[in-house]
Parts: structure tokens; sequence; C-alpha cells
């Protein structure tokens, strides 16, 4: 048994792995299965989800959640959390809103400017967290709380009321409009091209995550610090970049907000951290890092989206909502947890 | 795939000249001397606080030491990172291994040193590589995208060896590396030991264990209060002597005749330590954590 076989193309013990063990220590597949079992149900029970505008409405739903679960899945599996990621989005929309209208700017220069201040706040994140020390969820609540207040009172201050709008009649809002809130064709219905961002994101962020030396780095600091310090990965800058990408994508939902009504209310985004992270978890994101997928955070928007639309499509009462989320949030808790000892061999 | 040929066996890769480190007025170290040569594997021993921390961090370049000289490949140097001792051939693999134990093998395999094609990892290459370095090194793995949580202890320690091997390590520091682990799987980490001097590493072995020491040891160092009351080839030493030195045999003759009766039914391993270099395998067996009997490793490096 000391003895040094030679490297065999196929092992034969391979086989006694089996794809279905295999299959079971993927971070993703709890959501495909519930993804694919409430699909299944609210197509039989509401009759509205066989439409094609059906389900552009669905995907429409899941779009912007969706964008935020990508972002905040990466930094979740790379062990921190974004508490501030909600309000985000609305300084964002807010800021490109407010500068561009009070200038009289080209929408354009709203948001390049609001580009470049939510990239500041993703770093400072990033550095707070550094220089601190504390767990994200504390530093994050403070920059919540922070913009919160931004948020209102300098909407307030500027507009004189809690709404900023006015930028519809300014240059370059049609080709704002285009890029962030415009709509294809989708089999005789209209889809929101939110939705398109959104796929491709997923595409973008699970390359990068499974594909690239970013990734490996991701899943080695959210897992390991220390071990991922010992080898070489520069730890803090991964974290850095993975709040300044929350922020990046809290910046593109911000404008998708403000592109599609052309105002932005100051108390958009508040509490919605919360479903982003629910998202990710439901996806198969381990709360304490390491661990997750970003098609499976993209499943968790989607399974939202779905359940937000299916519930008054099958006529019930929207309450029943909240119960769902609740259930869904334990059941995929569970799930991960024996995923996660199969994976590190607890349960030996 | 960078490693130059191996040195000659023999080849004296590190030497330690009245080596000491002093942290302000508390001497940690003090006037160690030893080498460590191709395909040797020099032994350091000593009980918690012997100074066998400090005698690591300065080879490894954690700490500088503070009198004495160190010679590296001949020359003269002093190591000011971590850094300055890897890019000189001198990787360490510390107890509390850096492994992610989430991700699979090979990518904890390449951590930090990725193959890329592009701006994408090589996955397939990586994967075959790892299988290969592992095979190398007498670990067969079925599956290299097995999370290294799945692993046991002992193949845990043989991955992280194998790593450093593979980016080019001349001299393996390795601490500890049987501590937390039961008979057998000390037994497999020695005989990686081996394995990796068969391939004509300098490897600096720290253990508070004699008998793992023994079976894979060339040369042996005994720290005890940062001071190295011995520095001998194997063929200079026995193994009774290694203990006696070890476990401080002048203290421990006082316990024998006076307390330690108090508490001999026991069946401390102390006890059983001197008796177990002798062929009788009865007394190990009853203390299987503090003293990994000798008998099983035996067969298994032989």
């Amino acid at each position: 048994m000391a003895t040094t076989t030679p490297p065999a193309p196929v092992d034969e013990r391979l086989a006694a792995t089996g794809v279905l063990r295999r299959a079971m220590a993927r971070p993703e597949l709890g959501a495909a299965a519930a993804a694919a079992a409430i699909l299944l149900f609210f197509l039989v029970m509401a009759p509205s989800f066989r439409t094609a505008a059906g389900i552009a409405n669905v995907l429409d739903a899941s779009s912007l959640l969706g964008i935020m679960a990508i972002a905040v899945a990466l930094l979740m599996i790379g062990g921190e959390f974004d508490l501030s990621a909600g309000v985000q989005t609305a300084s964002a929309a807010l800021l490109a809103t407010v500068v561009s209208y009070q200038l009289t700017l080209n929408v354009w220069a709203g948001v390049a400017i609001s580009l470049a201040v939510t990239v500041a706040i993703g770093l400072l994140n990033g550095l707070l967290l550094a220089r601190t020390g504390l767990p994200s969820f504390i530093v994050t609540l403070g920059t919540f709380f922070v913009l919160q207040g931004l948020n209102l009172a300098v909407t307030k201050q500027v507009t004189g009321s809690v709404l900023a709008t006015g930028v519809a009649t300014l240059d370059g809002w049609d080709s704002a409009r285009a890029v962030f809130a415009g709509e294809l064709p989708f089999f005789g219905s209209r889809l929101k091209i939110s939705v398109v961002w959104w796929l491709a994101l997923a595409l973008f962020g699970s390359v990068l995550l499974t594909r690239t030396r970013a990734g490996n780095w991701i899943f080695a600091a959210g897992g390991e610090q220390n071990a991922a310090r010992q080898v070489g990965v520069p730890v803090t800058r991964v974290k850095s970049g993975l709040f300044v990408g929350v922020s990046l994508c809290g910046w593109l939902v911000g404008m998708i907000t403000m592109a599609r009504s052309g105002s932005v209310q100051a108390n958009l985004g508040i509490g919605l951290e919360f479903e982003y992270i629910i998202a990710a978890v439901i996806g198969g994101c381990l709360m304490t890092g390491g661990f997750g997928s970003v098609i499976g955070a993209a499943l968790g928007a989607l399974i939202f989206g779905m359940t937000k639309q299916g519930i008054p499509a099958a006529q019930w009462d929207n309450d029943w909502y909240k119960l769902f989320l609740g259930v869904m949030l334990l059941a995929a808790t569970v799930l991960n947890t024996v995923v996660r000892r199969r994976a590190t061999g607890a349960a030996r | 795939m960078t490693t130059p040929g191996p040195p000659a066996a023999g080849t004296t890769l590190v030497e330690l000249r009245d080596v000491g480190k002093s942290y302000g007025n508390i001497i940690a170290l003090r006037g160690v001397s030893t080498s460590v040569r191709a395909a040797e594997v020099t032994c350091v021993l000593g009980d918690n606080g012997a100074g066998k921390s400090t005698f690591i961090k300065i080879i490894a370049g954690a700490h500088e030491h503070t009198d004495g000289t160190m010679l590296v490949d001949g020359a003269q140097r002093r190591f000011s990172s971590p850094r300055d001792a890897l890019d000189a051939g001198i990787a360490t693999v510390y107890q509390d291994l850096a492994v992610v134990a989430l991700m699979p093998i090979w990518r904890n395999f390449f951590l930090g040193s990725e193959l890329r094609r592009g701006p994408l990892l090589d996955v397939r290459r990586m994967r075959a590589v790892t299988r290969d370095a592992l095979a190398r090194m007498g670990i067969d793995l079925r599956d290299t995208d097995q999370p290294v949580g799945t692993l046991s202890g002992g193949e845990r320690q043989c991955v992280a060896i194998a790593r450093a091997v593979h980016f080019g390590a001349r001299v393996l520091i390795l601490d500890e590396p049987t501590a937390a682990l039961g008979v057998t799987q000390s037994g497999v980490v020695l005989r990686y030991i081996a394995a990796a001097r068969q391939r004509g590493l300098g490897v600096v072995f720290i253990t508070h264990n004699p008998h793992h020491a023994w079976l894979v040891g060339d040369r042996f160092v005994v720290l005890r209060r940062g001071v190295a009351l011995c520095d001998k080839g194997k063929a200079e030493l026995t193994l009774d002597e290694l203990i006696g030195l070890m476990s401080g045999g002048a203290e421990l003759a006082e316990l024998r005749s006076g307390a330690w009766e108090m508490v001999s039914q026991h069946q401390s391993p102390l006890t059983t330590c001197p008796q177990a270099g002798d062929g009788s395998d009865g007394n190990v067996a009853s203390a299987p954590d503090a003293e990994p009997g000798p008998r099983a490793e035996h067969r298994g490096i032989g």
C-alpha cells in the first residue's frame, strides 16, 4: 500500500463516487431543485404563469434582486457581509438624479459621478474592514445608517421633498433609458433589459468564481484567511474588491431604478439587503464563507421572483410571501449545513 | 515543475553556528549549532517552551536571529521575511496547515500559484499536476476534486508537504506534523517524510516524540530551555539516550524515586517510554494518544 502507483488515466475507484453523491456536494443543487418544484407548482396553480408575459414578469421581478444577489453571494463566499448593499442602490440612484438635475447636466454625467462615488463607498467598506479588523456585519451596519441618513437628509435639503425627480427632461435621458430600462421583444411580449444584465452578470460572476485566479482567492479568503495569507493570497485586496463589486452592482440597480421611472424615492432599498443575503443563502452560500455559487444565488433570486409573482397570480393573500421566505431560508440553511459537513468531513 | 536538480546527498544546505535569539531581555535560544543536509532528516526535539518554535522561525524567516551565523548554501544569510526563506528554497509546513478545508485538493495545491491559460485557470493541467505530484510522494488519491476537509489529518499534512516539494523547496521544515495525529496517521506522515528525504530534500522535523524522530531522523538536536543538549548523528546516539535527553534524565529520575509513586497507577506515558524501544508492545497500547507507539510505523517505513 506504500508503493507509488503510476497515475492511471482512469481510476477504477472513481465509479464508487457516484453521480448523485457528486451532485449532492454542489452548492446550487438545493436551489435548482427548489426552483424547479416552485416553477412546476405555480405553472399548475396560476394560469398567468403559462404565458410569455407571465414569464417576462417573473424574470423582471427576479432581475434587480438577482443582480445584487450575485455580488452579495461573491462577497459572502469571500467571508463577509454587506448590510449597506440595499441603501447603496438608493444612494447611487439619488446621486445621479439630484446631481444631473440640479446642475442641469447630461444624464450620463450624473451616471458617471454616481459610479465614482459608489465605487468609493465600496472601497471605504473594504478599508474600514481591513483597518478596524471588526466583523463586516458591524462595519457595514454603520455605513448602512450613514447612507440611509444621507439619502434622506440630503435629498430633502436639496429638493425639498423625499422624491428626487426631473431627470427625464435632461439630455442623454433617452440613451440612458435604453441602456438601463429598455425592453426587448419576447415571444409576443416585452422583456425588460434588466433581465439581460442579470443573466450576463450571473455568467460573468460564475466564470470569475470558478475559472479564474481571483475566484480561487475568493474561496480561500472566505474559507481560511490565515491559510490563504500564508500562501501569498492578498486577502485584504480580495475582500475590498468584493465590496466594490457589491457597490458596482448597487450602482447598476440604482441606474435601472432611476431610468425606469425618472424619479427616485429617498427611502428606496432599505431592508432589501436581507433579501440579497437570503437569495445567496438559498443559492447555497454558507453564512460562514468559503463555499457557495453564483448560479445558485441567481436561482435564489429566481425563486424570489417566482413567489413574488406567483402568490398574487394564484390569487392568494400576499402575506403568505413572508411565511414562504422564512421556510425557504430555514430549509436552505439546513441543507447547506449538511452539504458543508459532507465537504469538510466533520461527520467523520 | 520548476524544481532544479536536487543537490548531491549529504551536501550541507543550511548550517547554524552558535545561533541565538533574544526578545528584549528574554533569551529564547542560545548557542545552537547544527546542519541540514540534502537527503537527510534533522530532527529537532524538545518539550514545550524548549525553543523549538524560535528555532524554526529563524530558519523559516519569521524571526531574525540575534546571535551567531546562519549559512545557506555556504553563504551567510539573515532572513527578514518568510518570502526570503522561500526564495532560498526553504519551505515551512506549519502545524495549522495552510490548507482551506472547503476547497478541492487541486485548488489548495495551487493556491497562490495558480496555473493559467490567458485569464482563465488551466484546470485540467492543475488537476493532472496535483495528482502527479501527490503520486510521486506516494499519495494515491482517487479524486483531486474532493474537498481537502474530507482527507484525514495525515493526508492533509502530506498534501501540504507535496505542495512545498512541488514548488521547489530544497529544505522542508515540518512543525510538529505528527502532534495532533493518531498512531496510523502518524505513520503515514512519517512515511512521507522518508519519501521527501529520498527525493533529496533536507528535512527539518520538529517533534516532541523521540520515537517518531528516531524512525526517520539522521541527525538529532535536543533543545531544552533554549539550549541545545545535543547535536548528533544517528550513529553517535541510541534511542534510549535520546529519550533520556528528551525527557530530562535527571529530573525524571527524581520523579521516579519520589513523588512519582503517588501517580504511578495512572500508567503515565513517561514510564512507558524507555521500554518502548526494546521490543515490548504491551505498554504502548495503554497510552495511544499521548505516545503513539513506534511499532506500527516501523513496518510502515521499512
